[in-house]
């Protein structure tokens, strides 16, 4: 298998600027643009760097790109971006789009978001994923040109498929149950996290009101003056030391979001598995009555109701030329239908098994990234223990020097 | 230790008369004997020695439970003094409920262990209640009014809101009168005060309350018949001092105690977030199989927080807060102690203003002037010994309530620190 474009290229998503400008209904707009840097990974022995390729995209490009691939793979769970709005805010961080932290923390989703495409075995071939890495003009045409939005499935469709389709896969069934699941104790955990991280943000930061009349008590003391003092300022940097915690912290919730977006890109595929039975269902289905008809015509027997049916025997029976026409017509349709089905058949199981297969990838791969992120969660609580032990041991031998 | 300034002699079950008269001669250190002690050294048997003659540096049996490992710590804190000096030691516990027709109410145990010959036995044990303290202080104030009685844990509680008889209201109460005893026995004059053997010994207390005639010291009934109404000339800038700290003292605890409570108040909410986010983690865990175990140990990692975190606030509330407090009240009435003062002095001045006014060729002092000097000199030691042992206490006391405080938590982050490791 040819290497993962990530291994032959390094990419990052190394700016982020303000820009303004007009949007397509002219007006005013501001908005951020984003630079993407990319060069080709030379071999060690060369010695030489190679040059730095750079273009700048805005978050939409992105969101087109995205779109475009999950229409193009529908068996591919496909990464997700970063949020479009920040949600899950505790009270410190700001819900606006154009606030310096998110847009960092942005910034740094939309490089992970390029770097799981890129390390996908088949997402990372597409050209069109090339050339939005490489190729500033054009981009956009070059996107819409591929017709990829004639070949989405309306969502209306989809919806239809979900509640009428009769024999899905039991795996995707089960699959679909997890994601909804997932989502729901990922989206649950981070809006309980941002809580606890308020409510640890106030119990540090009232430390600092120790620091602040510590310091006015020491004034009016003689012996216990100087270690009220010192204690006092450990109060402070103990109160300051919350906004690196929960800085850190917050690169934890982006990777728990991460798999909550990751859990609607595996609907998706559900999704699309559930459409196909459908379609697949549905042209079986039509196949069956149209022989049904054919042999009704052929033997003359009406078994099933049938308005033709009413009506011939109303307004007189047809003429067996008109019969035989007809039943020329069925047997055309019937053999096209078969034709289909087969077709059909063989495109579902395909889907089935280049989906599986991908699903199982995701499987490892979300094992995996989650099992490190709650190390580091667990390490950074740790490390936030060692801070607060430091502190107060700091604190408490300038008490004992009073 | 600081250089020992001779106090003037102070009050104490004397007549004036055996005073050698403050005027007499330039420098009154030579006379009589050291009835207050210079500040940082606690000689009771010195007194005894000569009033109620007690062998000298009798060897106190330290291994008695009266000599509590909370008393031998301040003892080793001081360490000018030497614990073969402790003659007295005297002890609170044992909290028992009793249940009346008219009322319910708490009663504790008062243990004392003394050498001290105007005890009768070496050994008592007698139940004492709030109401039996309370009357101990006021008896106290009466009787020494110049000198400063340490502070009551709060008397009435907001029914409610705190629970009397919980375990833990109970014990911290306890905790707050042993200390208010234990304040009592390190002082060099407090300690021999009647009322206070009485307390520590009688059988039937209340009988003793209703016979009404305290015995009053000499220096203690003339205080209590100073006149207020008479306007201070000028406060010696050294108790003018001790107010305005004593002003800022309050405040500066006063702002503590709010910043304490808020903080508890933080983490209680904290507390509750917590409570929900460790469950979620074991939710997911169930819907995992191969990240089931991380989850788990996740969840029972903020499980284990929770723990540590609600016996830090719990800690806070009924061994931090009390203290403060009882510092607060402290503060308050040695702030009454220095307007009493103020008024002896200024009642001294008035008279002695009024005799000069007289304009009389008196060669000699009339005697009731005299009188006004001598309590204003001896209130003005007393009050200045007391004020430097208080000094004192009040620096080990926040010493140790203050490493206290830091010790619990950092007790909590290692609780906590160990149960992440694990995980």
């Amino acid at each position: 298998m040819e290497e993962c474009l990530a291994k032959k290229m390094e990419i990052t998503v190394s700016e982020a600027e303000k820009r303004t400008g007009r949007n397509a209904m002219n007006i005013q707009e501001t908005y951020t643009a984003y630079l993407i840097e990319t060069r080709a990974v030379e071999s060690q022995s060369e010695g030489q760097c190679a040059p730095v390729d750079s273009l700048w995209r805005r978050y939409s490009e992105f969101e087109l790109l995205r779109n475009y691939l999950s229409v193009t793979y529908p068996h591919i769970v496909v990464p997700p971006l970063p949020e479009k709005r920040a949600d899950f805010v505790w009270h410190k961080l700001s819900a606006d789009n154009m606030d310096p932290d998110f847009v960092e923390r942005r910034r740094i989703g939309l490089e992970n978001f390029l770097l799981r495409v890129a390390s996908h075995p088949v997402l990372c071939q597409d050209r069109i994923f090339y050339a939005f890495l490489t190729q500033e003009g054009g981009w956009k045409e070059m996107v819409n040109e591929t017709g990829f939005q004639l070949k989405a499935d309306s969502r209306l469709k989809a919806l239809n498929a979900t509640f009428r389709v009769k024999n899905p896969d039991k795996r995707f069934t089960e699959l679909k149950h997890y994601s909804d699941e997932l989502q729901s104790v990922i989206s649950h955990l981070l809006r309980v996290r941002a809580r606890v991280a308020d409510r640890l943000y106030g119990v540090y930061k009232v430390h600092g009101n120790y620091g602040r009349v510590f310091s006015e008590w020491s004034a009016i003391e003689k012996e216990m003056g100087d270690g009220l003092q010192s204690a006092g300022h450990h109060m402070d940097v103990y109160a300051a030391s919350i906004d690196d915690i929960l800085e850190e912290e917050e690169h934890y919730a982006d990777q728990l979001k991460e798999y909550l977006f990751y859990a609607e890109a595996l609907r998706a595929v559900c999704r699309k598995h559930e459409l196909m039975q459908y379609d697949l269902e549905m042209a079986a289905q039509d196949l069956t009555s149209k022989k049904q008809q054919c042999e009704e015509l052929a033997t003359g027997t009406v078994r099933t109701f049938s308005l033709k049916g009413m009506t011939s025997k109303l307004f007189g029976q047809e003429t067996p030329e008109q019969r035989e026409a007809k039943i020329k017509v069925l047997e055309e349709q019937i053999q096209e239908g078969e034709e289909q089905l087969k077709s059909k058949n063989l495109e579902g199981r395909d889907f089935v098994k280049s989906a599986w297969a991908d699903i199982e990838r995701f499987k490892e791969q979300k094992n995996h990234d989650l099992k490190e992120a709650l190390i580091s969660y667990a390490v950074m609580q740790i490390s936030m223990c060692k801070k607060g032990i430091q502190v107060w041991t700091n604190a408490k031998e300038c008490f004992s020097k009073m | 230790a600081a250089s020992a300034p001779k106090p003037l002699p102070s009050s104490g079950p004397k007549s004036l008369r055996e005073m050698p008269h403050p005027l007499a001669t330039s420098s009154s250190e030579e006379m009589g004997p050291a009835l207050t002690p210079s500040p940082d050294l606690l000689l009771p048997h010195s007194i005894a020695d000569k009033d109620l003659g007690l062998p000298n540096g009798t060897p106190v049996d330290t291994s008695s439970p009266a000599s509590s490992s909370s008393l031998l710590n301040r003892l080793q804190l001081d360490d000018d003094l030497d614990v073969e000096t402790r003659d007295l030691f005297v002890t609170v516990d044992d909290p028992k409920k009793h249940v009346c027709t008219m009322e319910t109410y708490i009663t504790y145990r008062v243990t004392t262990k003394t050498t001290r010959a105007e005890f009768d036995l070496p050994e008592y044990s007698v139940r004492r209640r709030y109401q039996d303290f309370d009357w101990l202080r006021n008896k106290l104030e009466e009787s020494q009014p110049t000198h400063l009685i340490p502070p009551l844990p709060e008397k009435f509680v907001v029914k409610g809101v705190v629970d009397r008889f919980s375990e833990e209201f109970v014990e911290t109460r306890r905790k707050a009168l042993d200390k208010f005893l234990k304040r009592i026995t390190d002082h060099p004059v407090l300690s021999f005060n009647e009322h206070f053997s009485v307390f520590l010994t009688a059988k039937d207390l209340n009988a003793y309350k209703k016979q009404g005639m305290a015995l009053l010291s000499k220096m203690g009934e003339s205080v209590k018949y100073v006149t207020g109404g008479y306007k201070l000339r000028s406060r010696p800038l050294e108790f003018a001092a001790i107010g305005d700290y004593l002003d800022t003292f309050s405040l500066k605890l006063g702002t503590i105690d709010r910043i304490a409570q808020r903080i508890i108040k933080e983490q209680l909410e904290y507390l509750v977030e917590l409570r929900e986010y460790g469950p979620v983690y074991s939710t997911w865990g169930g819907l995992e199989v191969e990240l089931s175990e991380p989850l788990e140990g996740v969840s029972a990692c903020i499980g284990n927080c929770c723990t540590a975190l609600e016996e830090l606030s719990e800690d806070m509330t009924e061994d931090f807060l009390p203290v403060l407090r009882e510092y607060i009240l402290y503060a308050e009435s040695m702030k009454n102690v220095l307007k009493k003062r103020d008024q002896v002095q200024a009642e001294y001045e008035a008279k002695l203003e009024a005799v000069a006014l007289k304009k009389e060729d008196r060669p000699k002092v009339p005697t009731d002037v005299e009188k006004c000097q001598d309590r204003v000199e001896c209130f003005n030691a007393d009050l200045k010994a007391d004020m430097e042992r208080w000094q004192n206490n009040k620096r080990q006391d926040f010493r140790q309530l203050l490493m206290g405080m830091a010790d619990k938590n950092i007790q909590y982050y290692e609780k906590v620190y160990v149960t992440c490791w694990s995980t």
